[in-house]
C-alpha cells in the first residue's frame, strides 16, 4: 500500500464489508438502546411509551441488580483465576516427555469440544447429584453426609464447571507459549546457578505474560456472557446466588416479559463489559510492548 | 583453578555416536580452541563439560576432582552461549546480577561486581536498558559479563561471534584476548573459524566427526599438520593439494603447498597455469590458477600483482614447504 492510489483503492474495495460489519453491530445495538428507553412489556401489547430513564431506575434499585454485579465479577475472577493458574501447572506437566504424549495431549483438549449445555448436565447429573452423582458416591463410600453441591455451594459448583471448561482453552495457549521459550535462556539459568522454582519465576513466568494476558482477555469476554450452564443447573438459585448480569437481563425479558427493562439491563451489561475491556487493554499494552 | 581433564568421554544420542572417546588435559590458564566442521561435536563436547548434557560414558575432572555427575551450577563453569542466551525482561544489571543473586550473595557485593564487570567491558551507560534495546555486540559483551562476575573457575564460549558483522568480530575477538590476559582464567572456545583459532588460541583442539585430530599451539598446527584434514583446515585459503604424478614424483600420494609458499613468476618455474580469477586486496593478491595437469590451485603473492584473467604463469613450490601425505592422509 505504497502510494496514494493503491490507498484509496484499498479503502473502496474494503467499504462494503466495514458498512456491512458496521451495520452488523450498530443495529442491534441501536434497538436495544431504543428499548430501554421504552416502557414496554410484551403482556401489555400495545401500551408502548417513552420513559426516559425509568427503565434503568428499575433495573439498577432491582433487589437482584448488586447481587447478580457481585456473582458476575466473582465467577469470572474464580475461573480467571482456576484457568491460569491450572492451565500453567497442566502445560508444564504435559510439556514433559512422557508416554504416549500426544493421546494425553488430546484428552486435556477434549472438555473444550464439549458443548456447554452438555457439560453442565453431565456435572450436574453424574457428578454433583448428591445421590446418583459419583462426587456423592465417592464421599458415602467414605461414609460421609454427600454434599449437595448445587444448592449447598452454588456459585462455587457454577465456577468449578466453566472452570473445566475453559480449561483446555488456557492450557493450549500456555502449552505453545512455553514450548517458544529459548532452551539456551533455559540451560544459562541453569548454569546460573537457578534451581526449578528460581527458573519458574524469573524465566518461565515472565515469557509467559503475554500468553497470560491474552487467556484473560479472551476469557472475560466470554466468561461475561456464560448463561447455559446457569440456565440447566440452578436457574440463578437458589434465591439469587448465581444470578449473574446476563441471567438477570434473561429473566426480566424472558420470565418477566419486560423488554424494556431488559434492555437496559443489557445496556449497563454493555458499559460493565466496556470498562472491564479498558482496564484489560491497559493491562495488555503494558505487556504486549 | 581452572584444569579441565576428560578421561575417555563418549556420547551418544540414541543409537548416534556423536563423541567415540576423547581424552583431553586443559591446563590451568589455557586459553583452548575447539575447531572442526560443522557438525563434529564441538557444541557437543562444550556442552558435555558444562554439563548441560550427560556423558555416555567417561570422565570429567576439574582440578582432579571428578565433576561428571554434578550438576552445570556446582561445576563453577560459566558459558556463553551463541544466542547470547540474555534474559529479555531483565534489565542489563539484573542479567549481570542474576546469578549472584542465585548464589544468595549480599546486594552490595553484587553491585561492585556488576559495577566492576562494567567497567570492564564498557557497559557502564547501558546497565538500566534491556537486552532487546541493546546492539549485538554490546548484547554479546552482557553475556561476558554475566560469566565474569561469577569469577568461574573457567569459560566456556559457543561460537559467541558468529552472529556479529566482521569489523565488530575483529573487535571482539581482540576484546576476549584482552580479558583473558588479564583474568587469566582457563577459557575453552567453539569455533569453526580457522582465524580465530590460529589468532586467539594457546592450544587448538581440532576435531573430526567426534575424534580430536590433532592438539597442539597455532603454529605447531600449521607446520606441522599431522594429517591432510588438519593441513587443510588449517591456514586461510585453504592448503592446495596436488595429486596424480605431481606428488608421485616426491614420493608421496598427495602434497600440500599453503598459497603463501609458491613462488610466482612470469618466465620460468616448475609448473604453468592460467589465472581465473585475480582477488586484490591491496596487502595481498590471491591469484586463483588452473594448472595444465587440470588442478586448480590458489596461490597468494603478497602486496600488488599485475596480472589479468586468462594471462599464463608459472609456479614453483618453494623448497622445504611442501608438504607430503601418504594414503592414509597421514603426513610423512
Ligand atoms: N540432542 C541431540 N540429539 C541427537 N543428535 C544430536 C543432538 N545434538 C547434537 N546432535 C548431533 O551431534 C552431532 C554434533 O553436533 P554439535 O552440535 O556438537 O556440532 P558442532 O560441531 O557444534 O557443529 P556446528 O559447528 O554446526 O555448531 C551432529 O551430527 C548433531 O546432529
Ligand atoms: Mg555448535
Amino acid at each position: 500500500m505504497a502510494t496514494l492510489h493503491q490507498r484509496s483503492l484499498a479503502r473502496l474495495m474494503v467499504a462494503p464489508s466495514v458498512v456491512l460489519l458496521f451495520l452488523w453491530m450498530i443495529v442491534p445495538l441501536g434497538m436495544t438502546l431504543w428499548f430501554s428507553f421504552q416502557r414496554y412489556n410484551l403482556l401489555m401489547p400495545g401500551m408502548e411509551e417513552f420513559t426516559g430513564l425509568g427503565n434503568y431506575r428499575y433495573f439498577l434499585s432491582d433487589p437482584g441488580f448488586w447481587i447478580s454485579l457481585q456473582n458476575t465479577l466473582i465467577m469470572v475472577g474464580g475461573i480467571l483465576a482456576i484457568t491460569v493458574i491450572g492451565g500453567i501447572a497442566i502445560a508444564i506437566l504435559i510439556d514433559q516427555p512422557i508416554f504416549g504424549q500426544g493421546y494425553v495431549r488430546i484428552l486435556v483438549i477434549a472438555p473444550f469440544f464439549v458443548m456447554p449445555t452438555v457439560s453442565a448436565l453431565v456435572w450436574k447429573n453424574m457428578f454433583m447429584n448428591p445421590v446418583n452423582g459419583l462426587l456423592g458416591q465417592v464421599s458415602r463410600a467414605f461414609g460421609a453426609q454427600p454434599v449437595d453441591w448445587l444448592s449447598q455451594y452454588p456459585l462455587f459448583s457454577i465456577i468449578v464447571i466453566v472452570s473445566w471448561q475453559w480449561l483446555p482453552f488456557a492450557t493450549l495457549i500456555f502449552l505453545t507459549s512455553l514450548q517458544s521459550l529459548d532452551s539456551e535462556q533455559v540451560e544459562a539459568a541453569e548454569m546460573d546457578g537457578a534451581g526449578i522454582w528460581a527458573r519458574f519465576t524469573n524465566l518461565t513466568l515472565p515469557h509467559m505474560g503475554r500468553a497470560i494476558t491474552v487467556v484473560i482477555l479472551i476469557e472475560t469476554i466470554f466468561l461475561l456472557s456464560v448463561f447455559a450452564e446457569i440456565l440447566v443447573t440452578t436457574n440463578g438459585g437458589p434465591g439469587y446466588q448465581t444470578t449473574t448480569l446476563t441471567y438477570l437481563v434473561y429473566t426480566q425479558a424472558l420470565l418477566q416479559f419486560d423488554v424494556g427493562g431488559a434492555s437496559a439491563g443489557g445496556i449497563i451489561a454493555v458499559i460493565l463489559a466496556n470498562i472491564v475491556a479498558f482496564f484489560l487493554m491497559r493491562m495488555i499494552g503494558k505487556t504486549l510492548d | 583453578m581452572g584444569a579441565i581433564t576428560l578421561k575417555n568421554v563418549r556420547k551418544t544420542f540414541g543409537e548416534t555416536e556423536v563423541i567415540p572417546g576423547v581424552d583431553l588435559t586443559i591446563e590451568d590458564g589455557e586459553f583452548v580452541v575447539f575447531v572442526g566442521p560443522s557438525g563434529c561435536g564441538k557444541s557437543t563436547l562444550l556442552r558435555l563439560i558444562a554439563g548441560l548434557e550427560d556423558v555416555t560414558s567417561g570422565q570429567i575432572l576439574i582440578d582432579g576432582r571428578d565433576v561428571t555427575g554434578e550438576a552445570p551450577a556446582r561445576r563453577g563453569l560459566a558459558m556463553v552461549f551463541q544466542s547470547y542466551a540474555l534474559y529479555p525482561h531483565m534489565s542489563v544489571r539484573r542479567n549481570i546480577a542474576f546469578p549472584l543473586k542465585m548464589a544468595g550473595m549480599p546486594q552490595a557485593e553484587q553491585e561492585k561486581r556488576v559495577a566492576r564487570a562494567a567497567e570492564i567491558l564498557n557497559l557502564g551507560p547501558y546497565l538500566d536498558r534491556r537486552p532487546g534495546q541493546l546492539s549485538g555486540g554490546q548484547r554479546q559483551r552482557v553475556a561476558i559479563g554475566r560469566a565474569i562476575v561469577r569469577e568461574p573457575s573457567a569459560f566456556l564460549f559457543d561460537e559467541p561471534l558468529s552472529n556479529l558483522d566482521a569489523a565488530l568480530r575483529v573487535n571482539m575477538r581482540v576484546e576476549i584476548s584482552e580479558l583473558h590476559n588479564n583474568l587469566k582464567t582457563t577459557m575453552v572456545y567453539v569455533t569453526h573459524d580457522q582465524v580465530e583459532a590460529m589468532t586467539m588460541a594457546d592450544k587448538i583442539v581440532v576435531l573430526r566427526a567426534g575424534r580430536i585430530e590433532q592438539v597442539g599451539s597455532p603454529l605447531d598446527l600449521y607446520h606441522k599438520p599431522v594429517n591432510q584434514f588438519v593441513a587443510g583446515f588449517i591456514g586461510s585459503p585453504n592448503m592446495n593439494f596436488l595429486g596424480g604424478a605431481t606428488a608421485a614424483r616426491r614420493g608421496a600420494h598427495v602434497i600440500g603447498i599453503r598459497p603463501e609458499d609458491w613462488v610466482i613468476s612470469r618466465t620460468e618455474g616448475r609448473v604453468k597455469g592460467k589465472v581465473t580469477v585475480a582477488e586484490h586486496l591491496g596487502s595481498d593478491t590471491y591469484l586463483h590458477i588452473t594448472l595444465e595437469d587440470g588442478n586448480h590451485i590458489v596461490a597468494r603473492s603478497p602486496g600488488e600483482f599485475p596480472v589479468t584473467v586468462g594471462e599464463e604463469l608459472f609456479l614453483t613450490g618453494a623448497e622445504g614447504r611442501i608438504y607430503k601425505f601418504d594414503e592414509q592422509g597421514l603426513a610423512v
